[in-house]
């Protein structure tokens, strides 16, 4: 992977980081309900797991997919996906429903997964996946063979950006923890959902301009 | 359609809730015994600043008769912002608002005027049968994940058994019952929960034929309305856990949990104790230190009848010779210290200080109406009152406190067969030291409210019973 991927992955780690929706509120949220900070650290790993497996899950799909097929179809099914997607989501006024909240940390990953996925977080990186080059021609590219290899680049992509994604969310739930309270969410918890919504789409459009 | 930034009403924490603005406005559910003329919800102006101030600004009929308005609720609140499910750039905006005798359920559009809501949907009894198996809605709670509403009757003539119906957040249409598994719970009437902690509460009154038509002399004698109150897994919607009170504490009608999450008492009032004709308050708490210990209650109040010359009492109460406090609404301040309890029978309301929930100081009181005493209003000493202090909303910042009179139809003409009239009034607290007065410029009453009788009020913004928190 490049620099400039590696920097976009981390970049998008970091957006997914900062959403309160996608688990430092709720890692905030048991820090306070226990009156401890370890009940904050201790719900962030699990968190960060199930982002990462619904990140892997797609990345690996997308890179694996790529090393076999001529990537331009590939891009325009992920490109229309994306923009269809970020549509339905930007115009959707669905949310997220989940009961209960003293969760395991098992519940707790899957919340995660189930958040991110349902938040399309795996296929906002689409794009950058997509730009990639693919993986260098040894005797198997082009083949089935070469599906493992790219399956790895894609699960690479995905642990990077998940690291990314639980420092900042680390950094966050800490920061609204000691020093600035949940008061701060009246203010500043601006409506991400529309801005990733729009995210998306633009990924969705990046993909689609790249393949044409 | 959504915002950009988060409801400006809703609050991640009670404490901060507490700073919130005083409200400007209130709605009032008012509605006719006779079902001759459509119910009403009623908007009150409580700006102090104002020239209407306690005065009625606003009217907004319902397209039918006979509804019965009675509690109600709003689409959205403080629980947006839990972090399991957050959608905090909805609006609090529309006001749930059921029928409990015709078992509608309206949705009330406060925007873009807010003294002049709108009717957008009337969800039919019927749909609230075929979908949830239950009749005669009542408390309104907006939940994490759907708007709670709890409904006293079976579907299809059924007496029971009552229970939890979910409406949809956006689309208020009825998906169905709450409950996963009900345990032995048959008889309904409020509902609130721990949001943090997983669990629900649900308290117990009477099925349909038992109070639709009155008291049952028969029926409360017999120890056959409500005396338990259920403990539900919010998560999994199961029955956990049901405490008796004991078969002669009848009817455990309000919850109100402490607002801060962290803590795990409630309180829930009992109207009417057939040994003695006292009332009592109940505080539910964990048995012991472990945060899944079993539930437990205590009695932590208890309000005696007080004695009366047979010749002053509805033929109801002539055999007894005294009137029962009948505790039939409680409510808890959001910052958890004063609990305000309404004495409908002798025509009072309390104050106590509930820092210590296991041994609550009594603080204030009013007297205001009641079956003998008739206490006048300092606003107008010559107009004898009936009714009593007895639906209780408080200000988000515990200030001010507005009660209305009526308790439902066909027990207003029992204890009151004289006419129960209409009317509702202010009393301002004093949050540091307690105490309560009632403000002569705030009593909206008789033709002001077109001969319809008055029941529970929603302050804007939210009050004391509306919002749940999921931040200490």
């Amino acid at each position: 992977m490049t620099g400039t991927t590696l920097a976009t992955l981390a970049a998008l780690g970091a957006f997914h980081g900062l959403n309160p929706a996608m688990g430092w509120l709720l890692a905030v949220g048991r820090g306070l309900q226990e009156r401890r900070r370890a009940a904050l650290l201790a719900a962030l790993p699990p968190i960060a797991l199930g982002h990462l497996a619904s990140v892997a899950v797609i990345a690996a799909l997308v890179t694996a997919t790529r090393s076999v097929t001529a990537s331009r179809a590939l891009a325009v099914a992920g490109g229309v996906l994306l923009v269809g997607y970020g549509l339905w989501r930007l115009l959707s006024e669905r949310h997220f429903r989940w009961a209960g909240m003293r969760l395991s940390a098992g519940q707790l990953a899957g919340w995660s997964f189930l958040m991110s996925s349902a938040h399309g977080a795996g296929l906002m990186l689409l794009p950058v996946l997509l730009a990639e080059p693919t993986p260098a021609g040894g005797p198997h590219a082009g083949h089935l063979a070469a599906a493992p290899a790219g399956a790895l680049t894609g699960l690479a992509a995905a642990g990077v950006h998940t690291v990314a994604m639980l420092a900042v969310a680390t950094v966050i739930a800490l920061v609204v923890y000691e020093v600035l309270g949940v008061g701060v969410l009246r203010k500043a918890w601006f409506n991400v959902d529309r801005l990733w919504a729009g995210v998306l789409v633009a990924a969705g459009v990046v993909t689609l301009v790249g393949a044409s | 359609m959504t915002r950009w930034t988060p409801d400006p009403t809703f609050y991640p924490s009670p404490r901060e809730a507490a700073t919130a603005p005083a409200e400007k406005l209130a709605y009032v559910a008012a509605f006719d015994r006779d079902a001759q003329r459509p119910d009403a919800i009623v908007v009150l102006d409580t700006d102090p600043d104002s020239p209407d101030y306690g005065r009625v600004v606003g009217w907004t009929e319902l397209p039918n008769t006979g509804d019965e308005l009675h509690h109600f609720g709003w689409n959205a609140c403080s629980s947006a912002l839990c972090p399991t499910a957050p959608h905090p750039h909805v609006e609090r905006r529309y006001l749930i608002v059921p029928g409990l005798r015709s078992s509608r359920i309206h949705v009330i559009d406060t925007k873009p005027d807010p003294r002049a809501p709108k009717v957008v949907k009337v969800v039919e009894a019927e749909e609230l049968a075929k979908r949830a198996g239950y009749s005669r809605p009542h408390t309104v709670h907006c939940g994490p994940d759907g708007i709670y509403v709890s409904a006293l009757g079976g579907a299809d003539g059924e007496e029971g058994p009552g229970g939890i119906a979910i409406l949809d957040h956006t689309t208020f249409d009825v998906r169905g019952a709450w409950e996963a598994d009900r345990g032995p719970q048959f008889l309904a009437y409020d509902v609130w929960w721990h949001l943090t902690q997983d669990v629900l509460v649900t308290s117990e009154w009477g099925t349909p034929s038992m109070i639709e038509d009155g008291i049952v002399g028969e029926l409360l004698l017999g120890r056959r309305y409500g005396h338990a109150i259920h403990f539900w897994d919010l998560a999994k919607r199961r029955h956990v856990q049901r405490v008796d009170l004991g078969d002669q504490y009848q009817m455990p009608l309000e919850l109100r949990p402490a607002h801060d999450p962290t803590r795990s008492y409630g309180f829930v009032g009992v109207v009417v104790s057939v040994e003695d004709l006292s009332a009592s308050v109940w505080l539910w708490h964990r048995d012991g230190d472990g945060r899944d210990a079993p539930w437990a209650v205590t009695r932590v109040i208890d309000i005696p009848a007080e004695p009366a010359d047979p010749a002053d009492l509805p033929d109801l109460l002539k055999p007894f010779g005294a009137v029962p406090p009948l505790v039939t609404d409680i409510d808890l301040s959001v910052d958890d210290r004063f609990l305000y309890v309404s004495c409908w029978g002798t025509g009072e309301l309390r104050q106590y200080d509930v820092t210590d929930p296991f041994h609550p100081v009594l603080t204030g009181s009013v007297r205001l109406g009641g079956v003998v005493a008739r206490t006048a209003h300092p606003a107008a000493p010559d107009e004898p009152l009936a009714g009593g202090p007895q639906m209780v909303e408080i200000s988000r910042d515990g200030r001010r406190v507005y009660v209305s009179n009526s308790l439902y139809g066909s027990w207003d003409d029992q204890f009151y067969p004289d006419g129960v009239g209409a009317w509702l009034a202010k009393l301002d607290v004093d949050p540091e030291r307690g105490g309560l007065t009632p403000d002569p410029r705030f009593f909206p009453r008789g033709e002001q409210f077109r001969g319809l009788r008055v029941h529970q009020t929603r302050l804007q913004g939210g009050d004391a019973s509306s919002d749940s928190y999921c931040f200490p």
